[in-house]
Parts: C-alpha cells; sequence; structure tokens
C-alpha cells in the first residue's frame, strides 16, 4: 500500500518476490544486481507486463521512459523509491 | 450473419451479439491481411444490423488486444517502392482503415472493446472507436507512433480529442509513455477494470444488459454522445502523409523493424 513508508531495502525485496513469483524462478536464484532481461528471460511484452504489475503492487505510475536503459533490479527499485 | 473464420479475424451472432476476435500472431499486428478481414467485417456489420444490438471486439490471443499496425510489413513494402509510390499507398491504406474504422464508430450497435494486455497504437485506436471499453487490469494503452516520427494515423488524435481532456492525450502523445487500465479508467478511457482474464466475460454481461433497452432509443442516445470527428479525420491523414515523407520515419521504421533490442516498444 501507498501510505507504507518503506526502505530502498524492502522495495528491493518486494521487487525480487515478485518477479520470482509471477516468472516462476526460484528467489534465491535472484540477485539485485542481475540484468532481469536474462535472469528472468523476458521479451518485451513481458517486460510491460512486469511494469503494470509493479505499479499495481506499488500503486504508483512509472513512465516506461524512466526504464529506458535499466536492466538490473536494483536502479529499478530505486526509479520505484522515487515514486513512493 | 454468417460465421467467419479468416487468417487474422473471427465474427459470428448469438443471442443478438456480435463478436468480433483477433487472433493474427504475434500479437494482432494491423496489416493487409487484417485490413481485407476488417473490410469484410464491415459489410457483415452492417447486414447484421437488424439482428443485432451489440457488439464485442476481443483478442484470443495472451499477449494482448493489439500491437497496433504492422510495422515490419509497412517497412517492408514501403521499400519496394520509391518515395511517390509509398505515400500513395500509405494513404490508400490509410483511407480504408478509416472507412472501417468510421463504419464500426457509426454501427448502430452498441459496441465494446474487451482488452488485454498490449494496446497499443493501432489496436488502441479499434478500441477508441468502440462505445465502451472493459479493460483487463493488465491491459496497457500506448500511442508509440511519435517515436518513429509519425503520428497515430488510424483516427486515433480526433477519437481521443472526443473522449479525453486534452491535457492527457498530449501526454500521452507527446511522451510516447504507456498507461495502465487504472490510469485509463482515471482519466476515463475505460468504463470498467476487471480482473486479470474477465474482460470478455464482464463485456458478454454488459451486452447482455444491454438488450434490455429499446433498439431505436439506445441508437438516438448513441448519435447524440458520440459525434464522428470526420473533419479532424480527414485531417489527420493528411498530416500523417505529409510526415511519412520526412528521413526520419525510414529511419524510425528501421529500427523497429531491425530491433533485437528488449524494449523495442519502449518509447
Amino acid at each position: 500500500m501507498n501510505y507504507i513508508m518503506r526502505t530502498s531495502n524492502q522495495t528491493l525485496e518486494e521487487i525480487l518476490t515478485l518477479a520470482a513469483a509471477h516468472f516462476k524462478v526460484a528467489r534465491e536464484k535472484l540477485a539485485p544486481d542481475d540484468d532481469f532481461f536474462r535472469t528472468l528471460g523476458i521479451n518485451s511484452l513481458q517486460t510491460l507486463e512486469l511494469l503494470t504489475r509493479l505499479e499495481h503492487h506499488f500503486q504508483i505510475e512509472l513512465p516506461d521512459y524512466e526504464l529506458q536503459g535499466v536492466s538490473d533490479f536494483r536502479t529499478l527499485a530505486e526509479r520505484i523509491q522515487a515514486r513512493l | 450473419m454468417k460465421k467467419f473464420e479468416g487468417q487474422a479475424l473471427s465474427w459470428g451472432l448469438t443471442d443478438g451479439v456480435v463478436e468480433l476476435a483477433l487472433h493474427r500472431e504475434p500479437c494482432n499486428e494491423i496489416g493487409l491481411l487484417t485490413l481485407e478481414e476488417l473490410e469484410r467485417f464491415a459489410v457483415a456489420l452492417e447486414k447484421a444490423t437488424n439482428e443485432a444490438h451489440a457488439l464485442i471486439i476481443y483478442s484470443s490471443l495472451k499477449c494482448g488486444f493489439s500491437a497496433g499496425a504492422d510495422l515490419k510489413e509497412l517497412f517492408r513494402i514501403s521499400q519496394e517502392m520509391d518515395r511517390d509510390e509509398a505515400v500513395k499507398g500509405v494513404r490508400n491504406y490509410l483511407e480504408r482503415i478509416h472507412r472501417v474504422m468510421n463504419a464500426i464508430d457509426a454501427s448502430p450497435l452498441t459496441t465494446i472493446a474487451a482488452v488485454h494486455g498490449v494496446t497499443f497504437g493501432g489496436g488502441f485506436e479499434l478500441a477508441l472507436v468502440c462505445d465502451l471499453i472493459i479493460a483487463d487490469k493488465m491491459a496497457r494503452f500506448c500511442f508509440p507512433e511519435l517515436r518513429l516520427g509519425l503520428i497515430p494515423g488510424f483516427g486515433g488524435i480526433p477519437r481521443l480529442k472526443r473522449d479525453l481532456g486534452n491535457s492527457i492525450v498530449r501526454d500521452l502523445l507527446l511522451t510516447g509513455r504507456s498507461f495502465n487500465a487504472t490510469k485509463a479508467q482515471q482519466v476515463g478511457l475505460v468504463s470498467q477494470t476487471v480482473a486479470e482474464g474477465e474482460s470478455l466475460r464482464v463485456a458478454r454481461g454488459t451486452a447482455d444488459q444491454l438488450k434490455k433497452f429499446d433498439r431505436a432509443t439506445s441508437m438516438a442516445a448513441k448519435e447524440f454522445i458520440k459525434p464522428i470527428p470526420y473533419e479532424e479525420l480527414r485531417r489527420e491523414i493528411e498530416i500523417f502523409c505529409e510526415l511519412f515523407t520526412q528521413p526520419a520515419v525510414e529511419a524510425g521504421l528501421r529500427r523497429f523493424a531491425e530491433s533485437t533490442e528488449a524494449q523495442p516498444y519502449l518509447p
């Protein structure tokens, strides 16, 4: 929920947990600095799906252009944290 | 209405409801094949007016409603022609797709787009001709055309302006960013947001509700509240054709057609 104050680490952990659950990858196989395209094996459409799931989960809007060039979970978490 | 099963589309009529399914792999890109079948559909729809009260348009593909115009086909065909021929071909294609879109927009049936997943560009424009958009919560709407040096060409801008505040229209067009269904409902684009996988079921329930009303009254109400912006639609074709001659377009189409990026849809 939006009113919960999250630390950056909590945000990062929630992203990793959500991604692992949705794309059926063991959570322990995901690390903050992993390239999520490679680790999750996702294509462009699945990337949009991940973006939508993250927006719903964190109740934020995350314009696509903020994700340009972002490929690791840690930077993704920073982008999300900036909108919480 | 006779049942039809084509390579890109299928349609049929059940209990007064026409259902048009989009099913062209990979994600319902709208190229010449889809256009030809859409033209056949527009003729069939007109003939079905007396036996139906509603139309539902949906996609049976998992990826979403539609990724929009078939840009790879557009690039390939335009490369085979000189510039004047290519512009003439594009204009002809736009005139044809506009006739189909206008026919669905003006249909006396109440029309519902049941969308999920990617609803981009021309796919978004197809949803915009409908009276109601019912969106799965995972639907995503976007007009990425500016990254190609173009504007939407299937009637998107005039129809967006008809439905939404201009600041949202500018945001969608000028940033090229995508919206999720929640945002789309907040700004007035989507009439109902539903759980994942539920948009068609809810659309069918809505169509069932519509048959309780007098057809003539529903038609009069629709005509009154949903004028078709024909003049702006014509202007859109002109602007699109003017822009199509710009070098940025060829570069943009080439980049898209040859892209191996993980995020080619992201503007």
